[in-house]
């Protein structure tokens, strides 16, 4: 399984979680996990997803979602989960 | 399970705090390339460099968009070129330059690095005929960088070496006066310079290399800084702890960056350098990591201290967050590439010979200097005798990369941009060296060399 974290920063709205998902399931990528948080005043969300189905190159896949957040004022971020596998474990 | 703190700190080390790898750099050995006809070995240069480094910036492009972390730079490193042209007839060593400017402009990489000499303990051939060629090479070409490893802690200094440097980064500046001296910003006179550096100008592919290899240089005084100023007042046993710790993560991302270059280009993995590079970019300061740790202005005293735990943390905390380790791995302090030393040197705070006291600990030398234009090649050389011998006595890498700003004085500025940054003119002390550079000769290794 290739995973992947997408995570949301920005201002809350409604519909967010709906459109990632979407776009999620337009390409064959499996949402997880999701949870929410609060960095500095921001709404977070992080999405674990197994992108080892996606129909297009990962990186298209990443600026895809980079842009539909754009639109929506959001910071938008796909990334090969193992970044942070190998920065935060032993 | 990963969890939200943990993913969220690392989005907001790369979007905030200017988390980076810094380049990645493949190490092209040349060896098999000499020929005794010139055009010979510059066709094949070219063609080995282009074959070997054809997807270099493509997949380190791929790799920053999949894994989310900025690669800044793709560059090549070869096997020091004086040891190619010394095979060749015709030692014309500009011509190789421009072929190599060729093979660095069509494989698109920021720099390639190893137009270089090894003559720590004396002169081989093609070495003269390439250190004379430095000025014009550097002028001619927009890519190339240069170095050159005049001493060592095992064989000692080589001060004819060391007079001829003086001149040679003088004339090298006058050549590119037009262009802000940036000639001399692209060469690099080393005491034992390491073999597998990925960081230019002085990155070279040393003779006991493999064929061909992956360096990757990490980056990231801003998440350092930024760990810092989160802790608030601590001891320092504390803020030794909090830097081993970013220094691990940051590194951690250095050796994936790594292993994955490695794997897509089907090249062996040499080493990650664990320096703290800084750029001008605002947040980007290891200058700022030492104000954060206490200081009011990096320069005063205490900065050296400060510097000397910094660059020991970085390693503790780099070493075991990566399989293979190398290259000059500390803390670099070039004045122009940082804008808390370019704030520091403005003002005053910092002076060349506080600068010399920290390279005594941590891991480059002077770096990134601007010299008054009139100061002469003795001074130079005397400059560089003395870095040197703070490397050959402490068996660490020193080195001096300074600008001599022709036509400018004490005070003025000159801006290379980009990453080389710009910076004030520092004053330098007048008193002439000139005899004991020009007595030439060897100092003798040191005891420390006596180690078998």
């Amino acid at each position: 399984m290739k995973r992947a974290v997408i995570t949301v920063i920005g201002q809350d709205a409604v519909g967010i979680l709906a459109a990632v998902s979407g776009k999620c399931a337009e390409h064959k990528v499996n949402v997880l996990e999701v949870t929410q948080s609060v960095l500095q005043d921001l709404f977070a969300m992080i999405m674990m997803a197994d992108v080892s189905a996606c129909d297009i190159p990962f990186a298209e896949f990443g600026e895809q979602l980079a842009a539909m957040g754009r639109d929506r004022g959001l910071s938008v971020q796909a990334v090969n989960a193992e970044v942070f596998d190998a920065m935060h474990t032993i | 399970m990963l969890n939200a703190h943990d993913i969220l700190e690392t989005i907001h080390m790369i979007q905030d705090e200017n988390l980076d790898v810094r380049t990645i750099t493949m190490g092209i050995s040349l060896l098999d390339c000499a020929h005794s006809d010139l055009s010979v070995t510059c066709d094949k240069v070219y063609d080995k460099i282009t074959r070997y480094a054809e997807h270099l910036v493509r997949t380190g492009e791929d790799i920053e968009k999949e894994y989310g972390i900025p690669i800044i730079n793709k560059r090549i490193s070869i096997t020091p070129a004086a040891m190619v042209l010394a095979a060749c007839d015709n030692k014309d060593a500009v011509k190789l330059a421009h072929t190599l400017e060729r093979a660095a402009v069509t494989c698109g990489v920021n720099f390639l690095g190893g137009y270089s000499a090894l003559v720590q303990k004396g002169f081989g051939p093609g070495d003269c005929e390439l250190m004379e060629s430095i000025p014009q090479a550097l002028a001619e070409t927009e890519h190339i960088c240069s170095s050159v490893n005049i001493g060592s802690t095992k064989a000692g200094i080589n001060m004819d070496a060391v007079a001829m440097m003086g001149r040679i980064v003088k004339q090298t500046a006058e050549l590119t006066a037009d262009r802000q001296c940036i000639g001399a910003a692209k060469l690099v006179v080393f005491c034992n310079a390491p073999e597998d550096n990925p960081f230019m100008a002085g990155a070279f592919h040393g003779p006991g290399e493999p064929d061909v290899e992956v360096n990757v240089g990490v980056s990231g005084p801003g998440v350092v800084r930024a760990a810092l100023a989160k802790a608030g007042d601590c001891d320092l046993t504390a803020v030794a702890d909090i830097i081993k710790k970013t220094a691990f993560k940051i590194t951690r991302m250095g050796q994936l960056v790594a292993t994955e270059a490695s794997r897509r280009l089907g090249v062996p993995f040499g080493i990650v350098d664990l320096s703290l590079a800084p750029t001008p970019a605002v947040g980007d300061s290891v200058a700022h990591i030492l104000e954060e740790i206490g200081l009011e202005s990096c320069g005063g005293y205490g900065t050296t201290a400060a510097l000397a735990l910094l660059n020991d943390a970085v390693k503790k905390g780099g070493v075991m967050a990566s399989s293979h380790v190398g290259g000059l791995s500390g803390a670099f302090i070039p004045v122009t590439e940082d804008a808390g030393m370019i704030a520091a040197a403005t003002s005053g705070a910092l002076k060349l010979e506080k600068l010399e006291a920290m390279t005594a600990v941590c891991s480059v030398g002077l770096d990134m200097i601007n010299i008054p234009g009139d100061t002469t090649p003795e001074v130079i050389s005397a400059i560089i005798a003395d870095e040197a011998a703070i490397g050959m006595v402490n068996s660490k890498t020193t080195a001096v990369r300074v600008i001599p700003a022709i036509g400018k004085q004490a005070g003025d500025v000159l801006s290379f941009g980009g990453l080389l940054g710009e910076g004030p003119v520092m004053p330098v002390n007048t008193a002439s060296p000139a005899r004991f550079i020009e007595r030439g000769g060897r100092i003798p290794a040191p005891m420390q060399s006596l180690k078998n």
